[in-house]
């Protein structure tokens, strides 16, 4: 019994920072409309800070008004972070805005290598908390029991700062109503400014106050992330008080699932999130009345079918990249199939995100999908490369299928964020269910048989399966299905009031991109050989993401140029630099703030004014 | 409901009500349209024409009453339920497919009035390529048909509406507003065309009109609804005259209405 | 883009004074939807104007449009010497230009208090001056109820804190929206009384309204709308004189 209380107890202290995270995350979200990717990496920029400032500082004083330096000096470069990047952004799509703040992450995991080191840093103990009380006959740290207190005193200074000063009553009506608010002449910009620096200092302080309780590394801003996404997402985007009832819930399952439940202790909170949304769609105490913006990819630009010229373009363009294992090493020819997979995804990605309009953070949940299905039909089935190929496809057609039924209610940011979980499910699934996917060992062993097992072979085998899958995807694009998914993109109204569903189309879209997805997936599989979780990890999703978003969203060629560019581009910055993520950070950060189309779009954008210079008087309006 | 004898009239809507949260946003109101008949419903602000108008058009379940097209059930039937059993509609504001061209868009609509829309091969641009030409002809577009409909100018946008709602055929055509944020010259224009495709189809016409001009140029009958109900139903003549009409569009009138009335004598 | 315009100097109105509100050529846009098609319109200082004309004439777009919270451009745009047309919402009710939607937009969610505190800004030189204590003298209701949230109050209530909350940012001139809108009849009366009061403060307000009644009872001059331009413009006699005008405005 005290064990238990014990374990409830550490449940609680972790709730506490988790709150903290979830709270700054959501009041940013609230106000701002900003799903802030980069609140992990302010945590663990504040621990850091932190960790710098207690060392230098001494004694009690020291110790505690460091770490209140660390999350006021972390909040100062939040703001900072606002003003030079997502000031400029606040109109545009909301991946935009997740895309810019996923590039601020990138560029933070390395700088604090840079700076502190890759190693795991220690911090000192709070002074007077260094010991342990005694408790139902269970020891526990007296930090602990600190941070139990902060929870509750941290919510009701929260709610005292958003019910007793003007910052707080501004923020509240902003919330509520952005436009009425600046006609009563509240200054949006700062407000904004003022609430994403009050986001990010929370964050960085839970980041700081997590020093006696563990040690400092580069990866907590991922580990802290997808927890604090879901804590709000239970809570319900916006709502403090939802954020601390459902930080204590999604704590309390962690501490709980790994005795109760040691099997799927992972997967726990995400079938929680998963069965909230169900029942409530915008989360236990959200609201329904979320803003929406405009669709990411309607263009003002009307899509063509490559004409003849192009079409020869691209054959020639194909029959180059035939050519190359005839001109280059094994190395090289690895990485362009590297690659043409990744290219199937994106296009993949495409369907969904750019036809359809559903914007998806868990792209990775059907290219692993797809990778583990052929793990499974060789290992598990013991089919041959040709079988489990033409198997992989299915199981993502499945699963997409499934998820598509499932979230058929949520739209928007919730239907992203459950798109994340469900590839957050799986790949729990993955990590935990040993006896089947070898957990984090993987599945070994499978290799590309017969002609594929040259890398020339499986270059070329990779070569006609994206040639295979773009083709597809571009011939429904222009067919009438096409037509029937972007009208119903464009205006779902509209849509079905001549008799297409919205519904229905999403859940095609989703059908589509799950199986090219898992296409994409079952060829890395050979690729490597293996398959491991990471398949069906957050980079993976965010790397499909930024290929799509990098090509340009509202073109059709957009995913091909953008998995080509970021693909080969990161491939090299890891081949040149030990600080791939910061080169590749701020190549993110320069697109988004330079080409807001994506490359594609710049492109598409030169090439119609050139020739509207040509043929003067023929201009459209602007 | 003179017609109820013979064959049932293009529409039927009996005893519709539905409240929000207590207040009776339309309170038993029944009404029928004609085929070929153009029928305005106008009313104050507030006086339920939205609401009305989504019951009609299925996107609303009413809490009392029915909605009968040539007979058939399509009360609560929902957008694409209603478009199957003939009704066509424009919206307030104007809904078009802004990525397509403008011949795309009355496309796209064609091949789902045509069970084509879930061929996922072929090129959807030639689909019905000819219908679609005809359509914006008649819509007065032949010359604007390769242009983005992103690009169009408001009223050229909802012409384009009107074509995509004339593509599935429709027996009775539902207008919220048609004239909603056109520029004056061109709001007759509209009506014009509208008026003349629903009389040569035999289109039985529903359409909400802040525009009163438009209201009486064009409708044959005018429905007045206040406060959820229907207060006066007739020629625009006789609608002119009513004095409950003139009472609901002064307002209030139970206040000023004897100041009102000595100073507009 | 506008169709016709309207001569940019009613005939009938003053010269607006560097201290009031003038505006001519208002064109505005909802997405591609023109609603405004060249209007023009002034308030002097300490005056109450009517803006009248059916509903979806575009009164509602005017005054959306003046504040900046819908896309528009303008030939003028001035208010008390400042040309307006380049500001952000935020920065034009800084100087002293408030605003009463018609739906009342209320924070639902704050008290009474707390919404006069979102409205609230320094005090202004020349312009009246507001504390809560006085907007619940003339406002008593409101003062009863300081504590409730605005979404538990009714239709009529909400009105006064919407005004009163404007009040708070002590302005110059308010443009008001319909204020008397869906209020039962009594109220209205009381309406009418407060925003009298107000004129004797030395506010001017702007009107926007459908009841010629109610209208009649507060203004000294009337401007009037019809799809989205201007058709009159001079005082509630002229406009009695004008048939073609109360056409416009009355005719069903």
């Amino acid at each position: 019994m005290s064990f238990w209380i014990a374990q409830f107890l550490t449940g609680l202290a972790s709730a506490a920072s988790l709150f903290l995270v979830a709270s700054g995350l959501s009041i940013i979200f609230g106000v701002t409309r900003v799903v802030n990717f980069a609140h992990g990496a302010f945590y663990m920029v504040g621990a850091y800070v932190a960790w710098s400032l207690t060392e230098r500082l001494s004694g009690a004083f020291g110790w505690w008004g460091g770490v209140l330096l660390a999350a006021a000096a972390v909040a100062a470069l939040g703001a900072l972070a606002e003003i030079l990047v997502l000031r400029r952004i606040y109109q545009a799509p909301e991946l935009f805005q997740l895309l810019a703040t996923f590039g601020l992450t990138l560029v933070a995991a390395d700088l604090v290598v840079m700076l502190w080191g890759p190693d795991e840093l220690v911090g000192r103990r709070a002074p007077g908390f260094t010991g342990s009380i005694a408790l139902f006959d269970q020891m526990i740290p007296a930090w602990d029991l600190f941070l139990i207190a902060l929870g509750p005193v941290a919510l009701g200074l929260l709610w005292l700062l958003f019910n007793r000063t003007r910052f707080g009553v501004l923020v509240r009506a902003a919330t509520q109503d952005r436009e009425m608010a600046a006609a009563l002449g509240v200054n949006e910009k700062w407000l904004f400014t003022g609430v994403f620096a009050l986001g990010v200092f929370l964050a960085a302080l839970a980041g700081a106050l997590q020093l006696p309780r563990e040690s400092v590394n580069h990866h907590m801003d991922l580990r802290i992330i997808v927890d604090a996404f879901v804590v709000v997402v239970i809570g319900g985007l916006g709502s403090i008080t939802g954020a601390f009832v459902a930080a204590l819930l999604v704590a309390q399952l962690n501490a709980f699932g790994i005795l109760l439940f040691p099997k799927i202790s992972l997967v726990i909170i995400f079938l929680v999130m998963a069965a909230v949304l169900a029942v409530r769609p915008w989360g236990l105490l959200g609201r329904p009345d979320v803003a929406q913006r405009p669709p990411a990819a309607t263009s003002a630009r009307p899509w063509r079918p490559l004409g003849g010229a192009g079409r020869l373009a691209m054959a020639a363009l194909v029959l180059a990249a035939a050519a190359l294992p005839f001109v280059s090493g094994d190395y090289l020819v690895i990485a362009a199939t590297e690659t043409l997979i990744f290219a199937i995804l994106a296009v993949s990605l495409h369907v969904l995100l750019s036809v359809a309009g559903v914007a998806s953070f868990g792209h990775a949940a059907f290219f692993g999908l797809g990778a583990y299905g052929v793990a499974l039909a060789v290992k598990g089935l013991g089919l041959g490369m040709g079988a489990a190929l033409a198997l992989a496809p299915l199981v993502g057609l499945v699963g997409a299928g499934l998820f598509a039924l499932a979230a058929a209610r949520l739209s928007g940011v919730y239907l992203a964020m459950l798109t994340l979980a469900f590839a957050q499910i799986l790949w729990s699934i993955a990590f935990q269910w040993v006896e089947v996917t070898g957990g984090d060992n993987g599945v070994l062993g499978l290799w590309p048989a017969g002609f594929a097992a040259q890398p020339a072979g499986f270059y070329w085998l990779t070569l006609g399966l994206a040639v295979l899958v773009i083709g597809v995807s571009r011939v429904i694009m222009f067919s009438p299905f096409g037509y029937g998914l972007r009208g119903a993109r464009d205006e779902a109204r509209r849509a079905a009031s001549i008799g297409v569903s919205p519904g229905l189309m999403r859940w095609c879209a989703f059908a589509i991109a799950g199986t090219g997805a898992a296409v994409a997936g079952a060829l890395f599989a050979f690729l490597k050989g293996s398959v491991f979780p990471d398949t069906l990890a957050i980079p993976v999703s965010v790397d499909s993401l930024v290929m799509v978003l990098l090509g340009g969203v509202q073109t059709t060629l957009g995913p091909l140029a953008g998995a080509v560019a970021y693909k080969a581009l990161s491939i090299w910055l890891l081949s040149q630099t030990q600080w791939s993520k910061l080169a590749l950070g701020l190549v993110i950060l320069a697109v988004v703030l330079a080409f807001p189309r994506g490359l594609v779009g710049v492109v598409n954008q030169w090439r119609d004014r050139w020739l509207t210079q040509r043929r003067p008087g023929h201009g459209e309006p602007p | 409901m003179t017609a109820a004898m013979n064959a049932p009239p293009l529409l039927a809507a009996t005893g519709l009500a539905k409240a929000w949260g207590g207040v009776r946003a339309v309170d038993d109101v029944s009404f029928s349209v004609a085929a070929g008949e153009i029928v305005a419903l106008i009313g104050p602000n507030g006086a339920g024409k939205s609401t009305c108008f989504n019951l009609i058009n299925g996107q609303l379940r009413p809490d009392a009453g029915r909605v009968l097209l040539s007979g058939r059930d399509i009360t609560g039937a929902g957008p694409a339920r209603a478009f199957r059993a003939g009704v066509g509609r424009t919206f307030q504001i104007a809904a078009t497919f802004a990525s397509m061209t403008v011949r795309e868009n009355v496309q796209t609509a064609l091949a789902a009035a045509r069970g084509q829309i879930m061929r996922p091969w072929g090129a959807g641009r030639n689909i019905a390529r000819d219908d679609a030409m005809r359509l914006l002809a008649l819509a007065g577009m032949a010359g604007m048909t390769e242009r983005p409909a992103a690009g169009l100018a408001y009223g050229d946008v909802k012409r384009l509406e009107l074509a995509i709602a004339l593509a599935g055929a429709p027996r009775l055509l539902l207008m919220d507003e048609p004239t909603a944020g056109m520029a004056p010259a061109d709001r007759a224009a509209l009506m014009r065309i509208a008026v003349a495709v629903a009389r040569a189809q035999n289109i039985g016409v529903l359409f909400t009109e802040h525009d009163m001009d438009a209201v009486f140029a064009h409708a044959d009958r005018i429905l007045v609804l206040d406060r959820g109900r229907l207060i006066a139903s007739g020629a625009p003549a006789e609608v002119r005259d009513s004095p409950a009409v003139r009472a609901a569009y002064l307002g209030d009138g139970v206040l000023f209405a004897a100041t009102a009335d000595d100073r507009r004598q | 883009m506008a169709a016709q315009q309207l001569p940019s100097s009613p005939p009938t109105a003053s010269e607006p004074a560097a201290d009031g509100l003038c505006v001519d050529g208002l064109n505005a846009w909802y997405g591609q939807a023109q609603i405004l098609h060249g209007v023009g319109l002034n308030v002097g200082p300490g005056e109450i104007v009517a803006l009248l004309g059916r509903n979806g004439a575009g009164k509602t777009t005017t005054l959306r449009a003046i504040m900046g919270l819908v896309r528009r451009s303008a030939r003028q745009l001035g208010f008390r010497g400042a040309d307006i047309g380049p500001m952000p919402p935020f920065a034009i009710a800084r100087r002293g230009l408030g605003y009463v939607p018609e739906d009342r937009r209320i924070f639902t969610d704050l008290t009474v208090d707390e919404n006069l505190e979102t409205g609230r800004q320094p005090p202004r030189p020349g312009a009246p001056q507001w504390t809560p204590e006085r907007l619940f003298e003339l406002f008593p209701n409101l003062g009863r109820m300081r504590d409730r949230p605005g979404g538990a109050m009714s239709g009529g209530e909400q009105q006064m804190l919407a005004i009163a909350r404007t009040l708070m940012g002590n302005p110059h001139m308010v443009l008001l929206d319909e204020p008397a809108e869906g209020l039962a009849p009594r109220i209205v009366e009381d309406m009418a009384a407060a925003l009298l009061a107000l004129k004797r403060e030395g506010l001017s307000l702007l009107v926007a309204e459908q009841n010629l009644n109610f209208a009649r009872l507060l203004a000294d001059r009337a401007h009037v709308l019809a799809g989205g331009e201007s058709r009159f413009s001079g005082t509630m006699a002229e406009l009695d004189a004008d048939p073609d005008a109360r056409d416009a405005l009355l005719a069903v």
